[in-house]
């Protein structure tokens, strides 16, 4: 076990390093440092003496090097833009988008657990089958046409709910700004965690049915119902806790992705997160800033995948470690 | 004499009475789904046959005619029949050409991944030892990072880096490189284990013995086995690269406003919703919508005949 530990952590900063290799290779490519420090009005001689002075004539390695050893510290370098350290820019918009994914997260877990259940119990109901063409139907609607459709009838046509921006924040601990506070905070995040949902749910709900009704075929549930269980307590207690191993492992993979989906809810909601804030970055050619993102996007993943292998290496006594490469 | 003699069936027929034909006729979402998928291939297909204007010819785009609503609504102008789009096109050629864009750039990507993941899978699974445990190690991490999150960060960067009028000139080449390099795994996976299961067997030791060289026996011998499931995971690849590009042409990173591929339509109109301009935004997304529908629709269907055990989330 400690050893499957150790490599699984081993290759977590390899990943790592690669995507710092890939950081570095896109800040010494895109834009020019120099000429978003000092303009185009300085003459040859004194660039050159600022580039020797900035290191921008070293070698590559020792560039890298530095930039990593800078990295390593917290500094991925000034935003042109927002003359602030990059990090400390997307570190302030990262509770608006974490917060998003926590939304999303809680609607997908308290709505995909029963109706993947029910599902499975009743596959040949017509609310089963209603439950299943719907999510057929939701895997192919693309994320940002459901959030262009929501806008379009609740904040359009009927005006009940605001169609961007975050609406009253209240700080928590100091930093954390969060839209739970207050009801006019909820009420902005609901369309878009809704529409940030809507894209896994359905993924979720035939997961769940799928891996339920397997469960269900097995002798251990047999078993139980011959004991004379009451059927409830057979879903929800026997079978449940063992549908949910591979739930919980394909959901913290899920996590990941989901921060790529906050880009587009972000964009057609406006809502002041990461994503929004990274597109914003492209189209000044804000180097410091996308470099930095992508590198707290790496870490993210490289973390929640990290965890999530983790886990199931530990809950799963099944699992094969030399095969998952211990 | 001869009437003892026994011709192999054709291909043909062997596929016609194979169980797959006699499942699909049984199937009314299937055929349905069939038949909705194939009248939209035709249209994109024969799209500057059918299409009354030319979307990318300036000459009809005219800033009189933007935003006309579909015939059926008051204030429109007939010869448009879905109406005009915020630039003065007309929105039926636009989706026209739109839909040939998208499926284009879906199937392309999906036939790279197909061409990548295959190669990879079947050379991991025959030569084994530590080609095959690094490249299996690529591609769980390739497979732990989302598509889309690439995606976006490649074509972002890209477009940064050229400038937006090159990235423009190219980006029907650079979403297909992009979605198609992205979910090689799924191929190379599956292969993979087929590759493993078969290799052992006996037929492939004959053929060996028989002196037939690793490529022949790779794609000839090993590769049909493991044709269901490929074809299984190919359509919904197809659907899920025809959202990645519909997502990333939205954001702005895939194909330009000039030659608007169905995602950049909707993004397009989006900024006229608020005004009432609804069309431009919901015509192109129930095209959208009702394409990758139906090609999910065979994929499901597809899966319970030929392998219902393989799908897992």
């Amino acid at each position: 076990m400690l050893a499957y530990l150790v490599k699984r952590l081993f290759q977590a900063i390899a990943v790592m390093f690669a995507i710092s290799l890939i950081g570095f290779a896109i800040q010494g490519n895109l834009g020019d440092p120099l000429r978003e420090l000092v303009g185009q009005s300085v003459s040859e001689e004194v660039r050159q003496q600022l580039r020797d002075e900035l290191g921008l004539n070293d070698s590559f390695a020792k560039q890298y090097l530095r930039f990593l050893g800078n990295a390593l510290h917290g500094d991925l370098g000034m935003s042109y833009f927002f003359k602030e350290p990059a990090l400390d820019v997307i570190l302030k918009k990262l509770p608006a988008t974490l917060e998003l994914v926590l939304g999303a997260t809680i609607i997908i877990v308290g709505l995909s657990v029963p109706l993947g259940v029910y599902t499975a119990i009743k596959p040949n109901a017509i609310a089963s089958r209603i439950i299943m063409g719907i999510s057929i139907l939701g895997i192919s609607i693309p994320v940002f046409l459901t959030a262009i459709l929501m806008i379009f009838v609740f904040s359009v046509e009927l005006g009940w709910l605001p169609s961007y921006g975050r609406g009253d924040v209240v700080y928590v601990f100091g930093y954390w700004d969060t839209n739970f506070a207050t009801l006019d905070g909820f009420v902005h995040i609901l369309m878009p965690s809704l529409a940030l949902a809507s894209i896994m749910l359905p993924l979720f709900v035939r997961l769940i049915r799928a891996e339920m009704m397997e469960t269900l075929q097995s002798e251990y549930v047999k078993y139980a119902r011959a004991k004379g269980i009451r059927p409830y307590r057979i879903y929800f207690v026997h079978a449940l806790k063992n549908t949910l191993l591979p739930v919980i492992t394909v959901g913290g993979v899920q996590i990941g992705t989901m921060v790529a989906y906050t880009i587009l809810t972000e964009t057609v909601f406006q809502w002041p997160g990461m994503g929004f804030m990274f597109l914003e970055a492209v189209n000044r050619v804000d180097t410091p800033l996308i470099v930095a993102y992508l590198i707290v996007v790496g870490f993210i993943f490289v973390v929640t995948n990290t965890i999530v292998d983790l886990i199931y290496g530990l809950v799963n006594p099944t699992v094969n470690l030399a095969r998952m490469g211990a | 004499m001869s009437s003892t003699e026994i011709t192999p069936p054709s291909r043909w027929t062997r596929i016609a009475k194979s169980g797959m034909v006699h499942s699909f006729r049984r199937n009314p979402v299937a055929v349905g789904s069939m038949l909705v998928f194939l009248c939209i291939a035709m249209a994109a297909v024969f799209a500057p046959v059918i299409a009354p204007f030319d979307p990318y010819d300036p000459i009809n785009m005219d800033i009189m005619n933007s935003e006309f609503p579909p015939v059926w609504i008051d204030g429109s102008d007939p010869q448009f029949v879905f109406g005009t789009d915020d630039q003065g096109r007309d929105l039926w050629s636009t989706i026209l050409y739109g839909t040939r864009l998208s499926l284009l750039i879906g199937l392309c990507a999906v036939a790279l991944q197909a061409f990548l993941g295959i190669s990879i899978g079947l050379i991991a699974g025959y030569i084994g030892g530590r080609t095959d445990s690094l490249l299996m190690r690529l591609a769980d991490i390739q497979l732990s990072f989302s598509t889309l999150m690439v995606a976006i960060i490649f074509l972002a960067v890209t477009q940064a880096m050229f400038g937006s009028e090159t990235f423009n000139q190219y980006a029907v080449y650079f979403l297909i490189a992009v979605i198609g390099v992205a979910e090689w795994p799924q191929y190379a996976r599956t292969v993979r284990a087929t590759v493993l299961a078969e290799k052992k067997k006996e037929y492939i030791d004959s053929a060996r013995v028989l002196g037939f060289g690793p490529v022949r026996i790779m794609v000839r011998h090993i590769l049909p086995n493991s044709l269901s499931p490929i074809f299984v995971i190919s359509t919904v690849q197809v659907a899920n690269a025809i959202i990645s590009e519909a997502s990333l042409s939205f954001l702005g990173l895939g194909m330009p406003p000039s030659q608007p591929s169905l995602g950049s339509l909707i993004s397009s109109g989006f900024d006229y919703i608020f005004s009432g301009s609804w069309w431009i935004t919901a015509i192109p997304g129930i095209v959208l919508v009702v394409l990758v529908l139906v090609i999910n629709l065979l994929g499901d269907w597809m899966r319970d005949v030929l392998n219902p055990k393989l799908y897992k989330g």
